[in-house]
């Protein structure tokens, strides 16, 4: 029997606004597969986002849905959070959004380490705007604000997070579409800030300006550069020269700012 | 009293004058049942700089809350004597540290001065209580408020283990400046 | 039993304040002259199951403050000038979703870092005109320390019963002084709560007008699921670009405050009644002005004080009927004309309006108002 993606849909939201040939559903239709695996409450779930393509996500989703302001998700999530510990919260949106202007929120949410799960949609550009370069757009890359070559270097935006000291960071991408709901349900079960990246592609916006002639084009190339990090351990550097690692890439166990801060409550109300 | 009666502590950022006029401006509003506004004001930095606590007491309700005619002025040190004394009124206290102060301003002042920082580093033991130092002598030249109510307040401000060390700065302060002022 | 007395200062009021009034959670930012608002929240708030988050920047504050009130809690922030102009993106962003949150923002010196330590009356055109787009503003502008506790506990109220951000300005000298204050027991002042759904789940919306301009306003987590989004958006939440939907949903935004100004607006006459000469002020100003007042009526002249306590909305129906009986109004503020503009604005040029502006991080003194009456023939 086909999978019921119906039940978290939110009823007459559909159809999205994403283009033909844009990963952002891939990915979207990965969460609602990862939620009912860990048979997620949809109002006990908190879905967050930004502004972009990627952060119209939550519209779509029947939960508790914020959509916020441009870089904000992190940061909103954070309130709703800490003041609802029991909820899940989970925050999407795009590499834009999330490293350019939510930078500073980003990276201070997994400092943190505050138990939420940010899925950042990496289309390498802004597409909503229309696609101007992003801090994740390949150094020499076409956007329309790189008319002769992005000069730019790009995050890579899972060493961000594990930089910023995020206790789980994995990497997906659109193309392998059944890995996506396995991240992000392990990413949710994880007890601290998690983070999956998924590498997706914007035909509209980035593919017609980088020399990609299909939409098929772009995913192949998705599924070209992926390597798994447990197949990357037998390659050499020559061959891992331009792959990049997907699975999960660090898990470690530290404590959780709700946690941590429920200790404040504790240790206040003991010395009242 | 009758009516309002200003007061301004000055000196270096740091040397607890802030904390000086609030135990004084308490004393009167907490303890003596009359009223009193404090304010103060510094400039970015926290510590060194001239720094001003300034503090009205009126037996009726207090509407502006700065010096307007400044009837009694201590300064510990020589920049906040010459920054802060324009406005000390004919006739008004002026408490002065006699090590560190070296040119009064001029005009017809009650000037008292005593070496208050050294007292409170070789006589009281801690340099840390020159503001407590110079509030006891303020309580007395000024006697706007009760002794027994300022040293509640102090009392009231101070930690557990430094009790007997502010007293002992409170009560020195208040007697040298009955000496002094002679 | 006595109740409790302590001599507080006014910016630590302004947190006893909020947490009489139920505040739960608070997200700042550290910034000089307000941050003893936020150093007393980080030691009073977990004592009642509060929580307290000093986040990365002012940006994130304001974002936090939003998420952590849509739970349903009631929220407070503090900030300064600097902080208000970076806050300003998601306080446009708590107008147009309606969440219900306080800003207290205590004014120093501007634009930009101006001057840390030194007051100010500035920022009030900021807190009407400083986020982009139409909207609604309230600002309440307390002068004395007892006053700091209750305008807080009052825009509380104003925030939950009207779901939008209501500020609180204190000037610096009003933060930092220090002044008796007698805390009121639990239920002598009024606290309001916010009102949410009287209907099940699957039949609520966010900005249901059948309930008035005031939509109910569930919480997240509660078993009520709806969608927040800052762009303009339909009774369910959901964003539309519907000429007529997006035109009458900004317009009951702004007339939710315009047609509840009676209940919001506050001031303070004293002997304005057969005043010649009345002097409009607000905050440390207006006690400049008392002083200035008290003196002018010892020598014969007919003064009297108009103490704005809420900015915005502004009391420009009142002004206006006194502007036929005065033959002046004087304006002091720490700025260089804001209040004085307004009040031109509404007395339809009934009476000259003599302005005194100080910036440069001394108060306006009664002496100068004093003087400025002597112009007014």
């Amino acid at each position: 029997m086909a999978f019921d993606y119906d039940k978290y849909i939110r009823p007459g939201k559909l159809p999205h606004i994403w283009c033909p040939g844009c990963g952002h559903g891939i990915v979207m239709k990965g969460l609602i597969r990862a939620m009912d695996s860990l048979n997620m409450k949809k109002e006990e779930t908190a879905i967050v986002s930004g502004i972009g393509c990627a952060s119209r996500l939550p519209g779509y989703m029947d939960c508790c849905t914020l959509h916020t302001a441009h870089g904000r998700a992190a940061a909103f999530a954070t309130g709703v959070k800490m003041a609802k510990p029991e909820m899940n919260v989970i925050l999407v949106g795009g590499d834009g959004d999330g490293t350019a202007i939510g930078g500073n929120h980003f990276i201070h949410a997994c400092r943190r380490n505050i138990d939420m799960t940010y899925i950042i949609m990496n289309n390498y550009i802004y597409g909503m705007t229309g696609g101007q370069f992003s801090p994740c757009t390949p150094t020499g890359a076409k956007a329309s604000t790189t008319p002769y070559g992005n000069p730019d270097p790009g995050f890579d935006i899972a060493k961000l997070a594990i930089g910023a000291g995020a206790t789980f960071v994995a990497r997906g991408t659109a193309y392998h579409a059944t890995q996506i709901d396995k991240l992000i349900a392990e990413a949710i079960q994880h007890k601290g800030f998690s983070v999956v990246e998924i590498l997706d592609d914007c035909p509209t916006t980035y593919g017609r300006r980088n020399k990609y002639r299909s939409v098929v084009e772009m995913m192949n190339r998705l599924k070209e550069v992926a390597v798994p990090v447990k197949a990357a351990e037998k390659m050499t550097a020559e061959q891992l020269e331009g792959k990049v690692l997907t699975g999960v890439l660090h898990k470690v166990e530290q404590p959780e700012y709700c946690e941590q801060y429920a200790k404040v409550l504790q240790r206040a109300q003991a010395a009242k | 009293m009758a009516g309002r009666y200003e007061i301004r502590f000055s000196g270096a950022g740091g040397q607890g004058l802030i904390l000086a006029g609030v135990i004084m401006a308490e004393a009167a509003s907490i303890y003596d049942g009359i009223q009193a506004v404090q304010s103060q004001s510094y400039g970015p930095e926290a510590r060194g700089g001239a720094s001003k606590s300034e503090v009205i007491i009126s037996d009726g309700p207090i509407d502006y809350p700065k010096v307007t005619k400044c009837d009694a002025l201590l300064a510990l040190t020589q920049e906040a004597c010459d920054k802060y004394s324009h406005d000390l009124k004919e006739g008004g206290v002026l408490l002065i540290d006699s090590d560190l102060v070296l040119r009064e301003p001029p005009g017809n002042f009650k000037v008292t001065k005593f070496n208050i920082t050294n007292t409170a580093k070789n006589e009281v033991g801690r340099e840390i209580v020159t503001n407590i130092v110079a509030l006891g002598a303020m309580v007395a030249l000024t006697g706007v408020v009760t002794k027994e109510s300022a040293e509640k307040a102090v009392l009231s401000r101070v930690p557990e283990a430094f009790i007997d060390l502010n007293k002992k700065a409170f009560q020195l302060g208040y007697e040298k400046a009955m000496a002094a002022k002679g | 039993m006595a109740k409790k007395v302590a001599f507080l200062q006014g910016n630590e009021a302004a947190a006893h304040g909020a947490l009489y009034a139920g505040c739960k959670f608070f997200a700042g930012y550290p910034i000089t002259p307000s941050t003893e608002v936020a150093e007393v929240m980080s030691a009073e708030l977990p004592k009642v199951g509060g929580k307290f988050i000093q986040m990365e920047d002012e940006i994130g504050a304001m974002a936090a403050l939003i998420g952590a009130s849509l739970t349903g809690l009631k929220v407070l922030t503090s900030t300064s000038g600097p902080g208000l102009s970076l806050k300003q993106e998601n306080i446009g962003y708590a107008c147009i979703t309606e969440v219900p949150c306080v800003i207290v923002n205590v004014m120093r010196g501007g634009p930009s870092t101006g001057m840390p330590t030194g007051p100010s009356q500035s920022d009030v055109m900021c807190a009407k005109w400083g986020t982009h787009g139409d909207h609604a503003a309230i600002c309440l502008v307390p002068a004395s320390v007892q006053e700091l506790f209750e305008e807080t506990v009052r825009a509380f109220n104003i925030a939950e019963k009207y779901r939008m951000p209501v500020m609180v300005m204190p000037d610096e000298i009003v933060g930092h002084m220090r002044e008796r204050i007698v805390f009121p027991e639990p239920g002598e002042i009024e606290v309001i709560e916010r009102t949410g759904p009287s209907v099940p789940p699957e039949q609520y919306k966010p900005y249901d007008t059948s309930y008035g301009d005031v939509p109910p306003l569930a919480a997240f987590g509660s078993g009520y699921k709806f969608h927040v989004t800052g762009l303009n958006k339909m009774q369910d939440g959901f964003p539309t670009t519907k000429a007529e939907i997006v035109q009458a949903e900004e317009e009951r935004q702004v007339r939710k405050v315009e047609a509840n100004k009676a209940d919001i607006m506050k001031w303070e006459e004293y002997l304005c009644d057969d005043a010649e000469v009345i002097v409009v002020a607000f905050g440390s100003t207006s006690r400049s002005a008392r002083f200035a007042v008290d003196e002018a009526r010892k020598n014969g002249i007919k003064a009297g004080l108009f103490r704005l306590i809420t900015f915005w909305p502004f009391p420009e129906e009142r002004l206006l009927e006194l502007s036929k009986q005065v033959k002046g109004f004087i304006t002091p503020e720490m700025n260089l004309g804001m209040c004085t503009g307004v009040v031109k604005g509404c007395i339809e040029g009934n009476a000259p309006v003599l302005g005194i502006f100080r910036v440069d991080g001394e108060p306006v003194n009664p002496g100068q108002i004093l003087d400025k009456m002597k112009e007014v023939k």
